[in-house]
């Protein structure tokens, strides 16, 4: 594999997110979260920071999602589909190489991303922290500005990544129609992946649970990356598990870049 | 040296049909070797299986059966990709690209530095005739202008071998032109150029050797030369001064087919194959007639083309 060409097309796929006003989604994001953070002010008394909290984290993961489904599922159709990958591929560049290339430049826009989401982030519950007296932010559960939120924002950029990954895989052999409603019921259906393995808790049928049970096991286990709650009302979420869950999801996206290499080796382009 | 192409029985079937697939013969077993240096055309009629030749060739498709080598090696071998330029059909490429940028990022592929790049898709740019429009995004370019940059872009490793599919396409009388003559250049510079049409008269001025395809198989391949120093149907003689007395003795004889007057005391003397020209020259000069020129009358590409299509109808089922 040749790192350069890896970049290369990484480079055009960012540079292509950013002049179809892709990064345009990050001032909706600034202006919802500021125009939330007034309006709570004016309701509550000191509480707003949770709702803020919690608003902020799971905005930065919906807007990111989107981003990942919506342009992930076109990557290499739009590709194929306008035939600018018969020239691409008539130069020295290895089919798998295209693959981790157009990934790595989705990655790339979603890191930006999610980066300057968190920033703003981070200075919204900063301003919210200062006007409030110092006994108002004792009461809170953890202090504003908590650096332990950058674990739940780890967590939410290593699913993205493996949403991405997800998306990319149905793109490299089926419509983008298809392939949102692919990714779309895998994320949720690993996000409730926890209510698979307890199936047989509440239903007395033996193969379902199995079955569900199986599923559980083989596909992504999404619930695993939130640890929004947990960040927001400061309780503790060990080094340890942050860790454990990003070497999980790695992994989890190298076999699904494998399988897109793979099928998209031996594609023909009619 | 090696063949720059050779072609060892490519066969391509695809599978067609929802309910009920079959099998449909793209590509039937296509042997064909192409020497360095040659300005080869690739002629057939619309879906007489060039460009599925065109695309096994650039690995976009794969082989049911046979193989191709490119300078001596595999298609697939990434090496050869670095020595070969590919225009596709109707090119098509990122909207959101300028043509500086697009050939920039192209010849990034190919490990040139950046200030490489830039000087390379400057002079293409030149060389294809895109100015200004340069800097534009692709997205406002017209087909023409797109065929011009996917013309650049096959260039800009400055390959030994480039496959042009159907290059002329969409251009102007102008553009067709501009294209000849660099082809026309490409083959001075030693650059072996591969290009699929079925425009027979840029074949005819182009062309060192032609393959005609028809219904997935070679119906024909040679010299143009060859293929039509056969086929000789008759001459044309060009006199001036042709007394009445020196037509009627040449007709007495029954060697002149016709004559057609062409103004300013010129006349064109039709003569059938068999006729001797020199006989019947020797006849009316010495009636006093001047030569003015003689020219064998062959058939031409298109009439030879459109007899090879003909007798190669297209058996595309497999059971057939």
């Amino acid at each position: 594999m040749n790192p350069s060409i890896v970049l290369q097309v990484a480079g055009s796929v960012f540079r292509e997110s950013v002049r179809d006003r892709v990064l345009y989604n990050l001032v909706a994001f600034a202006v919802l979260l500021i125009a939330v953070s007034f309006l709570l002010g004016q309701l509550t008394a000191g509480q707003d920071v949770k709702i803020i909290k919690d608003l902020g984290l799971a905005a930065i993961g919906t807007f990111g999602l989107l981003i990942a489904v919506f342009i992930g599922v076109g990557l290499v159709w739009k590709e194929v589909e306008k035939r600018s990958i018969y020239s691409l591929l008539s130069k020295p560049v290895r089919r798998h190489e295209f693959i981790l290339g157009k990934f790595c430049g989705l990655g790339l826009t979603l890191v930006v991303n999610v980066a300057v989401m968190s920033v703003a982030f981070y200075l919204v519950l900063g301003w919210l922290a200062w006007r409030e007296t110092p006994e108002v932010r004792a009461s809170w559960a953890a202090p504003a500005t908590d650096p332990a939120m950058l674990k739940a924002v780890l967590l939410i950029t290593v699913e993205l990544l493996l949403v991405t990954a997800i998306a990319l895989f149905f793109s490299t052999f089926s419509s983008p129609f298809l392939s949102v409603l692919m990714t779309v019921a895998l994320w949720v259906i690993g996000s409730l992946s926890t209510d698979l393995r307890d199936l047989g808790t509440v239903v007395d049928a033996p193969v379902a649970a199995g079955l569900a049970r199986g599923l559980y096991y083989i596909l992504p286990n999404f619930s695993a990356f939130d640890v929004k709650a947990e960040v927001v009302h400061g309780v503790p979420v060990g080094a340890g598990y942050v860790a454990l869950t990003t070497v999980y999801g790695a992994v989890y996206l190298a076999f699904v870049l494998a399988a897109a290499v793979a099928v998209f080796a031996r594609r023909d382009f009619k | 040296m090696p063949a720059a192409i050779r072609i060892d029985g490519l066969t391509k079937h695809y599978t067609v049909g929802f309910w009920k697939p079959r099998p449909y013969l793209a590509l039937d077993g296509l042997t064909l070797e192409v020497e360095q240096g040659e300005v080869f055309g690739f002629l057939g009629p619309n879906g007489a299986g060039k460009t599925t030749t065109l695309k096994l060739l650039m690995q976009l498709i794969f082989p049911t059966a046979g193989r191709a080598e490119i300078l001596g090696r595999p298609v697939g071998d990434v090496d050869v990709r670095r020595r070969i330029g590919y225009l596709p059909e109707h090119p098509y490429f990122y909207d959101y690209l300028t043509a500086e940028e697009l050939l920039q990022y192209f010849a990034g592929l190919f490990g040139h530095a950046p200030a490489e790049r830039r000087a390379r898709a400057s002079r293409l740019l030149d060389e294809v005739g895109i100015g200004a429009e340069r800097r534009l995004q692709l997205r406002k370019f017209s087909k023409g202008m797109l065929q011009r940059v996917g013309i650049a872009q096959a260039l800009v490793n400055d390959p030994d071998v480039v496959f042009f599919d159907e290059p002329m396409s969409g251009l102007d009388p102008i553009g067709r032109r501009d294209i000849r003559q660099l082809i026309l250049r490409l083959r001075d510079r030693g650059c072996t150029v591969f290009f699929s049409s079925h425009v027979l008269s840029d074949a005819e001025a182009l062309c060192s050797r032609v393959a005609i395809l028809s219904g997935g198989r070679l119906a024909a391949e040679g010299q143009l030369s060859e293929l039509l120093a056969f086929s000789v149907r008759g001459w044309e003689l060009v006199v001036s001064d042709l007394r009445d007395e020196a037509l009627e003795h040449a007709r007495r004889v029954g060697v002149i087919a016709g004559v057609t007057p062409l103004g300013q005391g010129r006349f064109a003397l039709d003569l059938p194959r068999d006729s001797s020209p020199e006989r019947v020259l020797a006849d009316l000069t010495a009636h006093g007639a001047q030569l003015v020129s003689l020219n064998p009358l062959r058939e031409t590409l298109e009439e030879y083309f459109v007899r090879q299509v003909a007798e190669h109808p297209a058996t595309r089922g497999l059971d057939q």
